[in-house]
């Protein structure tokens, strides 16, 4: 291949990637952000390991491998837990900082 | 084309400089446009490499000598199949292909985390570039794969025999995607530690990759396994040797984050241990790269020392201290939510069992580093083999495999005595029972104690594997009323880390009952034979029916025809072969030169089976041939100057002919002294072997990697299914909490 064809080459690769990788700078910005806010995003993450959790606990009971009472007490704080859980998603979501 | 992937190797450098620069500017001022531009030089940096490696490849593929790489690894006979293998198999080709294989599983995560974690994602960003700057200087300043020649060879020195095997085409891109995937939940266990958000989300998003890169690694590791036993002709699959220990090392590591991750998801516990864990599988993935390619400690596996070493054990050095650095700066956030409530209960055994894993990474990496440590402290370079391993790793892999049988069938939190009786009976029994069973053969595994408690805990573990399944399949039909092939489906699709999981553990009990039976009842003997001759091993005789010889542009081959029978009946015919591959060494001459042991590889004749496999290897001795060769070297060496001289004086068509015709006759000397082996065979060594069971161990790895893949498969979203279930089912007691739903 020859040498002003390969130049032209890499200068089209390096001209496209300027372009694209500073994309976003050149953007006007945007005032709302589609993205979850740190602390609801943590929260929503706790959410769904608790409901796991909640699914595990009575997939042991079902197979045998907790007893009726330590389910029902496993299960009732697992429960507590997720509400808490649920209300600090409530608090950080009706923060100001976080409203859109 | 080369100039063109050298300046995309240059950008691919410029890019991922800017990268970091631009993520740590936008998480810092809190400025969003710099961060996507950060991210988006991630995805820049994956196009480079794609390019660069796709330019490569194809210089390869198209015999490209003018590329160094190409002429120094390949040839035109290279089959096509191994030129594409063969890009990899240069440190400047697995140079290319660890960025890469960074830049796409990083573009990878960093798309799908593109709107969360947006806090920790910008230093996971620069941590990832960070990699990749890394690797593309040193592709760039050390080891170029675009230098070229300006006066390219006619034809390269080839692929490197032991490399021509099918494995070798998947087995270093699986360990590289082991390799650069344990680099994303390093990453973001950074970016964690240096923003202080550590709850589980982090963890959510790179759990995922941490159990690919435990997949990919495993795979890579049996491929390596199944190589080194097909075609290494040493009669084992694994050698404890360096390069080996080197992907153990952070698979054993990941394999403990994969469990004790699930503890902080569920109670917030073991943060310090989780962030250590996998800041310390990241660290052992780059400590195995550079043993791979450094040639640092001896190994069948290293292909090549190289001047890597100084950069790589500066990056070595800043990830320890860079870790134990965010560690000790957050170690009050890292403090556990909660504690261990009880010693019975699914996260105690977790935790031991991380123990177990940890010390096992421990032994391995002591004894693997320990010829360099007795080399700086007393100036000897002592050498360690599998002895030194056994009696530390084979108590602990006992310890192990009880605790992936325990673990199944304990609930989390706590149980109570009456629980532990309904889930231990069954699979206590079954294990007993394989003891006394094994106890009272005759001939049986007695005399082996630890061979025979790992196949009563491989009882046990498979024993609680089908009980879990059973009863789990049980508890689903009692909800849905399918048919148990149904409920079973339904119950692991449902389920599929927990059910994904004990695969694994049924798989690696299977595996570990083939190293077990493999390594205690293996009978082996060196022999040598003439055609007709036998030898008895483990009961089977063994005859050396006739030797075989093949002569290919490519490789002299010198085999023998095993006919084993047991008893007096057949049993099977193996068929064993010695490749001998022309050698570069001028000083071999033009003859001796295809006869030079140390360009010479194994085919072994096996017959694999599931109760036992019979794996012979022949070991042909050339140096029988020497009075020929040297004779055939002394008339070429007077013989073929003159041709030349005369040939260069010839118009060109006519030059060609005459040095065909030259090259033709030394052809047919070469195949008149190989034919020698057929017609005036010589007493030859063989190695002879019967090993129990070597076959579970690839039918473990199989398993496993089922396993692996069902944990890995993408759930649906529980909030659809919550949707789904609430369509059907009654309301839930409590708003916004899941229902209960079928198992």
């Amino acid at each position: 291949m020859s040498g002003p064809l390969e130049f032209l080459i890499v200068l089209a690769v390096l001209g496209g990637l300027v372009v694209f990788v500073t994309a976003p700078l050149r953007r006007a910005r945007t005032p709302g952000d589609d993205s979850a806010a740190p602390g609801v995003a943590e929260l929503e993450a706790a959410r769904e390991a608790k409901y796991r959790e909640l699914r595990d606990a009575e997939l042991d009971h079902s197979t045998g491998k907790l007893s009726d009472d330590d389910y029902e007490e496993i299960d009732r704080s697992l429960r507590a837990e997720a509400i808490e859980i649920l209300r600090a998603l409530d608090r950080e979501r009706a923060l100001p900082s976080h409203g859109q | 084309m080369a100039t063109v992937g050298r300046a995309l190797l240059i950008m691919a450098l410029g890019v991922t400089v800017y990268g970091i620069g631009a993520s740590l500017y936008g998480a810092r001022r809190g400025r969003r446009a710099w961060i996507d531009s950060g991210r988006r030089a991630v995805y820049a940096l994956g196009a480079l490499a794609t390019l660069a490696f796709a330019i490569l490849e194809a210089a390869f593929l198209r015999s490209d000598f003018s590329f160094n790489v190409v002429a120094q690894h390949s040839s035109t006979t290279t089959p096509t199949f191994y030129k594409l293998a063969a890009a990899w198999s240069s440190q400047e080709g697995s140079l290319l292909l660890w960025v890469f294989l960074l830049s796409v599983w990083s573009s990878l995560i960093l798309f799908l985390t593109r709107r969360r974690v947006r806090e920790i994602a910008p230093y996971a960003t620069a941590v990832l570039l960070g990699f990749g700057a890394f690797f593309t200087s040193l592709a760039v300043f050390f080891a170029n794969p675009f230098a070229t020649s300006a006066q390219p060879p006619t034809e390269g020195a080839g692929l490197d025999p032991l490399l021509l095997h099918p494995s070798m085409m998947i087995h270093p891109p699986m360990l590289y995607s082991g390799y650069t995937l344990l680099t994303i939940p390093f990453a973001f266990a950074v970016g964690a530690l240096v923003t202080g958000r550590l709850g589980a989300e982090w963890i959510s998003m790179t759990r995922r990759f941490a159990l690919a890169a435990w997949l990919f690694l495993g795979v890579g590791i049996l491929l390596g396994a199944r190589w080194s036993y097909t075609e290494l002709g040493w009669g084992g699959y694994w050698a404890w040797d360096p390069v080996e220990n080197a992907a153990l090392m952070p698979w054993l590591c990941i394999t403990a984050f994969i469990h004790s991750i699930m503890i902080q998801e569920k109670r917030g516990m073991l943060k310090v241990w989780n962030a250590s864990l996998v800041l310390a599988s990241g660290t052992l993935s780059i400590l195995g790269t550079f043993l791979v390619r450094s040639g640092i400690l001896d190994s069948i596996h290293a292909f090549g020392a190289s001047t890597l070493g100084i950069p790589f054990v500066l990056l070595i050095a800043a990830m320890v201290i860079g870790s134990i650095g965010l560690i000790l700066w957050r170690r009050e956030q890292l403090r556990s939510d909660a504690r261990l409530e009880s010693l019975l209960s699914r996260e105690a055994v977790f935790l031991f069992q991380n123990l177990v894993l940890v010390a096992m990474v421990a032994v391995v990496f002591w004894i693997t580093f320990f010829p360099l440590i007795s080399e700086a402290l007393t100036g000897t370079k002592v050498s360690v083999g599998p002895p030194a391993f056994r009696p530390f790793i084979v108590p602990l892999a006992l310890i192990l495999v009880l605790l992936s049988g325990v673990g199944p069938i304990i609930a989390w939190r706590r149980v109570t005595a009456a629980n532990l009786r309904r889930s231990f009976a069954v699979p206590v029994c079954v294990g007993a029972a394989t003891l006394v069973v094994l106890l009272v053969w005759p001939g049986g595994p007695a005399a082996r104690p630890f061979a025979l408690i790992m196949f009563a805990l491989a009882g046990f573990v498979l024993a609680t594997v089908v009980q879990e399944l059973w009863r789990g399949t049980a508890a689903r039909r009692a909800m849905t009323h399918d048919p148990v092939p149904l409920a079973l489906v339904g119950l692991v699709r449902r389920n599929r880390r927990r059910y994904g999981g004990y695969i694994v553990h049924a798989g690696l009990a299977v595996l570990l009952v083939g190293v077990a039976a493999s390594s205690s009842f293996q009978h082996s003997q060196d022999v040598l034979l003439s055609p007709g001759q036998r030898a008895s091993v483990d009961g089977y005789t063994i005859r050396y029916v006739r030797p075989t010889e093949a002569v290919s542009s490519q490789k002299i081959s010198f085999g023998a025809v095993l006919d084993v029978s047991k008893g007096g009946k057949h049993v099977t015919t193996v068929h064993t072969i010695r490749n001998f591959y022309p050698s570069q060494n001028p000083a071999d001459g033009l003859i001796g030169k295809f006869f030079d042991s140390a360009d010479s590889d194994s085919q072994v004749g096996l017959d694999a089976g599931l109760r036992r496999d019979i794996w012979t290897v022949i070991n042909v001795d050339p140096s029988h041939l020497a009075p020929l060769i040297n004779q055939g070297d002394t008339l070429f060496a007077n013989y073929a100057p003159s041709v030349m001289t005369q040939a260069a004086k010839m118009p060109p068509a006519r030059a060609q002919q005459a040095m065909n015709a030259l090259w033709a006759e030394r052809d047919l000397a070469v195949a008149e002294i190989a034919r020698r082996f057929v017609s005036h065979p010589w007493p030859t060594e063989f190695l002879l072997i019967v090993d129990p069971l070597v076959t579970w161990i690839w039918l473990g790895a199989l398993i496993i990697g089922g396993g692996g893949l069902i944990a890995l498969w993408p759930v649906p979203s529980l909030a659809r299914r919550r949707a789904a279930v609430r369509k059907r089912a009654r309301p839930s007691a409590s708003p916004g909490l899941p229902v209960r739903e079928p198992a």
